[in-house]
């Protein structure tokens, strides 16, 4: 494959073995020591995390770390999530996640579906189109946007951040559309022979088919909303609509940076919802990561 | 040109299901992307109509210091966090990819961090990075490392950001991990007969063969790293303190836009923004063209 001058070979990266040389040889010891290395390192921040938000204020801030609390706060959390107003910014994030799912499954399968099924002139143009728009950064839309927005008396309302959703996501129609064009022709000919029409195909055949498919757009879709900053930032004006985004940075600016305990109590909270799903639904996110990585 | 029954069918019903994407299309990418281009040659504060200045909001950025200091600081961190970034991911999927006893799990924890909101891992590491209780300083300073003052120097600020995002790289690990595994062995056992160490094999096969997917992240690395806004916003505050050392090309434009209201200045940085991005991924496909490997699977 290479006809370069041979490399140096370094005798300590040998005598590492890191690589997978595919070959039934057993797991070097250094390679296992190295991996639960970077295990632990990988795992600590979790660990100080969950210790941080057990520890009363003068544990939290001692020097050097202490590395467990002396006794359990369990009340930090209680009182972390009554003076945040968890609850509420819990229910308002789920009902902007919400929105959005439904909203981003339903659009992106319909386009979807027409650029991988129907053959219409400016087929391909028009895909071609929707694959640039990816290209554009959110700061060159956000500011009409919020233009557009504040014209439709929408801005301070959660409308900004759900409506979009429900006519499209770039991303989203791309990847489906990629699994859309596996599922075979004879298969809707078939059904448009016994009498099915278009719309009957696609609810009753396609999205059946394509379940794996949208749990993962619906899954990133959820992710990435629960863990949008920006457009909240910007099209929220009134805390009792914050998402947890934005109530956490709220309850951070609240604290004035003193009680750290409470407020690492309050970020465990934030992401521990989405760490059951991912155990949830690990395959389905495994899937989705190589789909966005790999395919053209 | 007629049309036949066939094609009006088609069509048609290719129209029905493309109806939402058209309006959402038109209405929030079209619209907003030809108005920012307009707003961007006007005086425009939302609260009155804009009017025509043309190039004046351009001219006036060649003139503002921060502007400049927040592309200078986007330009520095992304040339300390992509490259790191990089060596890292692909260095920890080398590893994750050899036989190991507890691959699965390994690899679990390597990933779990990426999964962490961008909110919630600037408050932790805000911790972590303090230069009084912090995790970080605990490690160093028994080992005789200097301690900086992770978020007080602005010499360090940018170094402890691209810590706090190397911790979230586990998504770029498992993708180089998934291009790993289709590697076709037998390259390695030809390699081997052929006598390669397995730096060798590495170098002259593994990196080769994922060089795509390095490409592909990297591009993906340009637009984000050029865009991060949340993560210094929530750790350093709006204006990226210390000393504006972490005011970002992406901060300084939300607060043009949305903290002082002046919309058609924001507009113009966004658009340059756009110019440059495309420009990178641009250069950085001409580049890929000499360095990249599409022979494989």
């Amino acid at each position: 494959m290479t006809t370069a001058a041979e490399p140096p070979r370094p005798r300590w990266l040998t005598m590492l073995r890191l690589h997978k040389i595919p070959s039934d040889s057993r797991p070097s010891p250094v390679v296992q020591i190295a991996a639960l290395l970077v295990a632990f390192v990988f795992l600590l921040p979790f660990l100080v995390l969950v210790t941080t938000s057990l520890k009363t204020l003068p544990e939290a801030t001692a020097f050097p770390p202490t590395l467990l609390p002396d006794d359990a706060q369990w009340g930090n959390f209680k009182q972390a999530l009554v003076e945040m107003d968890f609850l509420r910014y819990l229910l308002n994030t789920l009902l902007v996640c919400g929105l959005n799912v439904c909203g981003t499954v339903l659009s992106c399968a319909m386009a979807a579906w027409a650029f991988a099924h129907f053959r219409f002139r400016g087929s391909g143009a028009f895909f071609a189109l929707t694959l640039a728009t990816m290209m554009i950064p959110f700061p060159v839309l956000m500011v009409p946007q919020y233009a557009i927005f504040r014209e439709l008396g929408w801005i301070g309302t959660f409308k900004p951040l759900w409506v979009p959703a429900w006519f499209g996501v770039a991303y989203n129609i791309f990847l489906l559309r990629q699994f859309f064009l596996s599922i075979p022709r004879t298969l809707t000919e078939a059904a448009r022979i016994d009498g099915c029409g278009e719309i009957r195909i696609f609810v009753q055949l396609v999205l059946p088919l394509s379940r794996s498919a949208l749990l993962v757009v619906a899954l990133f879709t959820f992710m990435y909303h629960w863990n949008d900053f920006m457009a909240p930032l910007i099209f929220l004006t009134d805390d009792t609509q914050f998402t947890l985004a934005l109530g956490l940075q709220a309850f951070q600016t609240q604290l004035g940076g003193v009680e750290v305990n409470l407020l690492m109590a309050a970020t465990l909270v934030m992401i521990l919802p989405v760490t059951v799903l991912f155990f949830l639904c690990q395959k389905s996110f495994m899937q989705g990561i190589s789909l966005t990585g790999l395919k053209e | 040109m007629k049309m036949t029954r066939t094609d009006r069918h088609q069509l048609a019903s290719a129209a029905l299901f493309l109806s939402p994407w058209i309006i959402g299309f038109t209405v929030f990418v079209a619209l907003p992307a030809i108005l920012s281009l307009y707003f961007s040659l006007c005086d425009y504060s939302v609260l009155t109509e804009p009017v025509f200045i043309g190039v004046g909001n351009y001219t006036d950025l060649t003139r503002d210091a921060l502007f400049w200091k927040s592309l200078w600081n986007t330009i520095l961190f992304a040339g300390l966090a992509l490259p790191i970034g990089t060596v890292v991911s692909i260095a920890l999927a080398l590893l994750l990819n050899s036989p190991m006893w507890g691959k699965g799990i390994m690899r679990t924890i390597v990933f779990l961090p990426s999964l962490v909101p961008l909110v919630a891992m600037g408050m932790l590491w805000q911790y972590l990075l303090n230069p009084e209780y912090g995790l970080i300083n605990g490690i160093l300073q028994p080992l005789g490392l200097a301690s900086p003052d992770w978020l007080g120097d602005p010499s360090w600020t940018k170094p402890g950001l691209v810590l706090t995002t190397l911790w979230g790289t586990g998504n770029a690990v498992i993708i180089y991990l998934a291009s790993l595994s289709e590697v076709p062995r037998t390259l390695y056992d030809a390699a081997r007969v052929d006598g390669a160490s397995w730096w060798q094999q590495i170098l002259n096969i593994s990196l080769p063969m994922i060089s795509p997917v390095i490409y592909f992240n990297m591009i993906i690395g340009i637009i984000t790293v050029l865009q991060i806004f949340a993560l210094p916003y929530v750790m350093m505050g709006a204006d990226g303190e210390p000393a504006r050392s972490t005011l970002f090309y992406a901060m300084y434009l939300f607060n043009q836009a949305f903290t002082y209201l002046r919309m058609g200045y924001a507009s113009a940085m966004a658009w340059i923004l756009f110019l440059l991005i495309a420009l990178l991924t641009w250069a950085g496909h001409r580049a890929s063209r000499r360095h990249v490997h599409y022979g494989g699977a």
